[in-house]
Order: structure tokens, then C-alpha cells, then sequence
């Protein structure tokens, strides 16, 4: 049941397009001055649910509430409290950064004094300075994407949706990104993000939502997530095959579940409990049996486990997915 | 602050964000105004002296309302190919998601158009005056003869407004529009008298406002001699009401119509 200090409810989002239902009951609550992850495959439906509340589209079904607004009969109350950066940088190329972020204050209604000011700030923050008086035609892609955000950022708003606001960003930007959504967390915003970096919701999200085919699969945080797909395993890679089937069988009496064999990679994976101490017991185990290690560890599941486990495809691929040229993929693709 | 202040000091944002574009990229204004210099040129010289006209009047003084009218039309089709390229670039999108007024975008986009109609037909008449044009009206005519331009250009552009809204890529918009607007602006009065025509074009004619658009600059700027008469239909009898109404009814039509698609347009 939502509770009365969520920012974001959603209940049983529905949405078409034509015969395709891109959303088939989505259920959702964002609590205030928290952070969400939308997790999912290409094609999930993560956009077009951020979309959504953000009164671009209008759902089929369902309703949705934004600080107890609904955004369909009250869209525009709704876009003077949310903050909106697309998947795709929206900035106007022709207008230096100052311009674009001055612009989107005025149209905020921020007024001209409190525009600038606020415009002077984001450039600051977000390493723009140098760059604002350029027109955003000469930006690298790093760099129109913090433009992009920090327009979304203007006025302060209580609600912000950001849609893969990292990709495209190189390392250093991205931790940049990390530290600076932590410190708007910190000063009470509520935050929807969709990523397609598990690293990167395992680190922003209090709590995550994963989606599939325009369903949610799975919610919760991060360590029940985890706890979902199992505990953790020895991994090991060995150097023949002969050696997989006699690791695999040396190692039989520490498993709590069936040893997986990788023939190809020739890796072994055994389900176990009791940390470094069984780690050590599984060394000895292999020690003077002629197995040749090629590297051997310690595992416990990570989101990337989760997302393997829970949508049958792994988050690389999806990741793969989206560096390609088509950004739209078919839900054929995202099924497989 | 009212909604309709809200929708000026939007719309103004918008309207100077449009003319920040123009200053950016000064190609724009010199292809805008390049070619009409360049088709005044061109007809007055090369086709001048092949076209007939009766005794009493110039060919340049002929020709530059059509060259008016025949720009503004052209530019006002950059409306449509300027909000499909901002659509394609996610910007209508961000617009979309603030809280500003939902027809600004729209109006910042025409009136910025208009601007720039203007420009280019105070480069045009300059360029008229040295081959030979005059207006031989009082100023107050004269300036009604720039309005009447201006106005219908300004109502293709909300037109074109929605064609850009509709078919998102601005070649294509592009490539649409001139299949529209070049039998409109060829079979008009617009280079050659309407008495050259074959019957059923020139009934055509004399109803396209287009037609009705040029007559009334040439009555307004003084370049239609009493001694040279109008073709009797009362579409060009009445040039300047007969505009009107249709300037009217494209507005009244066009502008529902365009802000309508706007707000529910979106990105793919
Ligand atoms: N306007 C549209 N018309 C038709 N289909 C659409 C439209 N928008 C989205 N879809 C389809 O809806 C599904 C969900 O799309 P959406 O963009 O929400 O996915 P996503 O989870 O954001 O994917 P990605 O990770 O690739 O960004 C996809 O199959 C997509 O092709
Ligand atoms: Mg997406």
C-alpha cells in the first residue's frame, strides 16, 4: 500500500502502442528523498514508464502520482515539480550552455536574476564553466549530457527522472555523476533512475525494480535481490578438460547444490557455504591431484548474477545491445 | 501572473531562442535572402523581356509583389522543417516536460519565422528599387502592402506548423511542402498575367490566394495602373478582404489544430 510519504506512485501501468503492449501492469512506489533503480532490458519498457510520469505519454491503464499529483489530470502541476532527463541528451546546439540553462529557468518561471544565478551554479558543478560560453554544437557527448541534466536540475525540483543518466559517460564523469546525485539525495530529492549498469544502481538505488517485457520481475534491495538467486560458490578455471572432471569430483564434498562445468571456458562453479575457510579446504582438496589451476575464487552473486537469473539474458548483453547503432530495440531481441 | 502573460513571456523566450539560431549560423539569413535577390534578378533579366504585359506598366514593377509573395510563402516553410528537426533532437520533448505554456513553442517558432519574413522582404524591395521598382502609393498603403505579406505568410507558417509536427523529419517536411507551395506559387499572377493561362488554370488562379495575395501588394504598393484592368473575379477585385479571410480561416483552422499535435506529440 503506498504510504503517505511516497513521491512516486504508480499502480498497474498499462501501455500500448498498436498492438504491442510495451507495459503490462506496472506497480511502483518511489519513497520520498529516496532512490530508485529501473533495472531491465533493452525493450523492458524503463522508458517508456519514465515517460509516463513525466506526462510525455499517456498510459492505457493504471494510474500514476507524483507527490499525490496524477499526471493525467494534473500534468501541469506536475511538470513544476519534476525534473526530467531523457535517455537522449535534449539540449539546443545552437544556444551556448549558459543560454540553453537560462532558457530552460525562464521556462521554469524562475525569473531572469534567479535563472543566471542558478545557471552560473550547475556550469560549476558540473565542470562546465570553461565551456559556457560555446554553443553546445562544439560539447563532446560527455559533456551535453551533464548540460542535459543539469537543465533537469534548474529549479530544484522535488522529483527527478533520469533515464540512463550515465551512459555515454567515460569513468572519471561517471563517478562525477555518482557523487553528485548522492549529494541531491542528500538534500531531500527523490530520485527514479533507470541504468543499465548494475554497478551503478547497486551503488545510487535504495531500492531497485526489475523489469521485463513491460512486467516487474523482481523488487527489493539490493542484498535481497541477491539473496534471491543464492549464496555463494567457488569458481575455478582449469587448464584441460580431463582436469574439470576431476576438480569437479575432488570438489564434490564441500557442494550444497550441483557443481556447474563450463566445458569451454573450462570453468567450475560450486555452490558453497563457509567463506574463505571452505576456499582454503577446497585448495587442499586440489593440491597434489595433477589439476592445473588456472585461477581459482571466492564469489558471491552480484546484480549481474541477479539479471542473468532473473530475465534469462545477461546485463552485458544488454549493454552490448545498446551501444550498438539502434537504440529501440525489437522485444524480440530483448526475449530471445 | 495570468495565463496569457505566462504565454508572451514564454513564447518571447522561445521567439529569442529561435533568433539566437539565426545569429549562430548567419547562412541561414544569407540563403534566405540570396535567393530572392537572385530570383528578382533573374526574372527581371533573363525571362523580363519575354513575358508580355500591357502598356503602362514595368515588368519590375510587376514583378516584385510576386517575388514578395513568393518568398514569404517559401520561408514560412521553415517553420515545419524547424520544429521536425527540434522534434528529432528530444527538444520538444524537454519543452513538453516543463511547466511553461503550451502553445509558446509554437507562437516563439512562427513569430521568430515572421522576423525573418520581414528581413528578407526589406532585402527584396531594397534590391527592387535598384532594378526599376517603385511604389507609387502613400506610405500608409505601402505599409498595408507589407502587412498583408507578412500576415498570410504567417498563417502558412502555422500550417506549416503542424505538417512539421506530423511528419517529424525535415527533409521529408521539406520535400512536401514544395509539392504544395510550388503549383501555388506558379499558377498565381505571381511572374506572368493572369490572361496567359489556359481556362480551367486560370479560374484556379484567380480563386488561389496566393494570386490574391500579390494583387493586393500591387494595388497597395501603387504598381497596378488604372489603365491596365484586373481580371473581373472577385477573389482579385477584392484582393485585400479576400486575403484576409483566407488568413483568417487558415489561423482559426491551423493554430487549434497545431497546438493539438503538439501536446500530444512525442519523440519516435
Ligand atoms: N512510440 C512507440 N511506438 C511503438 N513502440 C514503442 C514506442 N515506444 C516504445 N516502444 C516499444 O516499447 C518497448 C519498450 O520501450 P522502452 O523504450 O520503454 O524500453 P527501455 O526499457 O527503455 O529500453 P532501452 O534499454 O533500450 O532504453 C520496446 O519494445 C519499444 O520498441
Ligand atoms: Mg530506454
Amino acid at each position: 500500500m503506498p504510504g503517505m510519504s511516497d513521491a512516486v506512485v504508480v499502480e498497474g501501468l498499462v501501455k500500448r502502442f498498436g498492438d504491442f503492449t510495451a507495459l503490462r501492469g506496472v506497480d511502483l512506489t518511489v519513497a520520498q528523498g529516496t532512490v530508485l533503480g529501473l533495472l531491465g532490458p533493452n525493450g523492458a519498457g524503463k522508458t517508456t514508464v519514465v515517460r509516463i510520469l513525466s506526462t510525455l505519454l499517456r498510459a492505457d491503464g493504471g494510474r500514476a502520482e507524483i507527490t499525490g499529483l496524477d499526471v493525467a489530470t494534473q500534468a501541469d502541476q506536475v511538470r513544476a515539480v519534476i525534473g526530467l532527463t531523457g535517455q537522449y541528451a535534449a539540449v539546443d546546439e545552437y544556444l551556448t550552455g549558459e543560454e540553453n540553462l537560462e532558457m530552460v529557468g525562464r521556462l521554469y518561471r524562475l525569473g531572469k536574476k534567479e535563472s543566471r544565478a542558478r545557471a552560473g551554479q550547475l556550469l560549476e558543478r558540473f565542470d562546465l564553466t570553461d565551456a559556457a560560453r560555446r554553443p553546445a554544437k562544439t560539447y563532446s557527448g560527455g559533456m551535453r549530457r551533464r548540460l542535459d541534466i543539469a537543465a533537469s536540475l534548474i529549479a530544484r525540483p522535488q522529483v527527478l527522472f533520469l533515464d540512463e543518466p550515465t551512459t555515454g559517460l567515460d569513468p572519471r564523469s561517471r563517478l562525477g555523476m555518482w557523487e553528485f546525485i548522492a549529494d541531491l539525495v542528500s538534500d531531500g530529492t527523490t530520485i527514479l533512475l533507470t541504468t543499465q549498469y548494475l554497478e551503478e544502481a547497486d551503488r545510487l538505488a535504495d531500492r531497485m525494480v526489475v523489469i521485463d517485457r513491460g512486467a516487474v520481475i523482481a523488487r527489493g534491495t539490493a542484498d535481497e535481490l541477491k539473496a534471491q538467486v543464492g549464496g555463494e560458490r567457488i569458481e575455478l578455471t582449469v587448464g584441460s578438460g580431463e582436469g574439470l572432471a576431476r576438480a569437479a569430483e575432488l570438489l564434490r564434498p564441500l557442494a550444497v547444490d550441483e557443481p556447474q562445468r563450463d566445458e569451454q571456458t573450462r570453468r567450475l562453479t560450486v555452490p558453497v557455504t563457509g567463506g574463505a575457510a571452505t576456499l582454503a579446504q577446497a585448495l587442499q582438496l586440489l593440491e597434489g591431484s595433477g589439476v592445473e589451476l588456472l585461477d581459482v575464487g571466492l564469489r558471491r552473486p552480484d546484480l549481474d548474477d541477479v539479471f542473468l537469473t532473473l530475465t534469462g539474458h545477461s546485463a552485458d548483453a544488454a549493454v552490448d545491445a545498446t551501444a550498438g547503432t539502434t537504440a529501440d530495440a525489437e522485444p524480440a531481441e530483448s526475449t530471445r | 501572473m495570468s495565463a496569457l502573460s505566462h504565454t508572451l513571456s514564454d513564447s518571447l523566450v522561445i521567439t529569442r531562442r529561435n533568433l539566437i539560431k539565426v545569429k549562430r549560423v548567419p547562412d541561414l539569413i544569407v540563403f534566405a535572402t540570396l535567393s530572392p535577390i537572385m530570383f528578382v534578378l533573374l526574372f527581371r533579366y533573363v525571362f523580363g523581356g519575354a513575358i508580355n504585359l500591357p502598356d503602362g506598366i514595368t515588368y519590375a514593377e510587376f514583378l516584385l509583389p510576386g517575388i514578395f509573395a513568393q518568398t514569404v510563402v517559401f520561408g514560412s516553410t521553415t517553420t515545419g522543417a524547424s520544429i521536425a528537426e527540434d522534434l528529432q533532437k528530444g527538444l520538444i520533448d524537454r519543452f513538453r516536460s516543463l511547466p511553461m505554456s503550451r502553445s509558446a513553442v509554437l507562437i516563439g517558432r512562427t513569430v521568430a519565422d515572421l522576423g525573418l519574413n520581414a528581413i528578407s522582404i526589406l532585402v527584396m524591395a531594397l534590391t527592387g528599387l535598384l532594378v526599376g521598382w517603385r511604389i507609387n502609393s502613400s506610405v500608409p498603403e505601402a505599409i498595408g502592402g507589407f502587412l498583408i505579406l507578412l500576415v498570410f505568410a504567417f498563417a502558412v507558417s502555422w500550417m506549416m506548423a503542424l505538417v512539421g509536427l506530423l511528419v517529424r523529419t525535415p527533409e521529408v517536411v521539406n520535400n512536401a511542402s514544395f509539392i504544395v507551395i510550388f503549383p501555388l506559387t506558379f499558377v498565381a499572377n505571381t511572374f506572368v498575367p493572369l490572361e496567359s493561362f489556359p481556362s480551367v488554370l486560370r479560374t484556379f488562379a484567380e480563386w488561389n490566394p496566393v494570386s490574391t495575395v500579390v494583387q493586393a501588394a500591387r494595388d497597395l504598393f501603387g504598381n497596378q495602373p488604372d489603365s491596365v484592368p484586373v481580371a473581373d473575379a472577385w477573389s482579385l477585385q477584392n484582393p485585400v478582404l479576400y486575403t484576409a479571410i483566407w488568413a483568417v480561416a487558415i489561423l482559426a483552422v491551423f493554430v487549434p489544430l497545431a497546438v493539438r499535435a503538439y501536446l500530444r506529440t512525442a519523440t519516435r
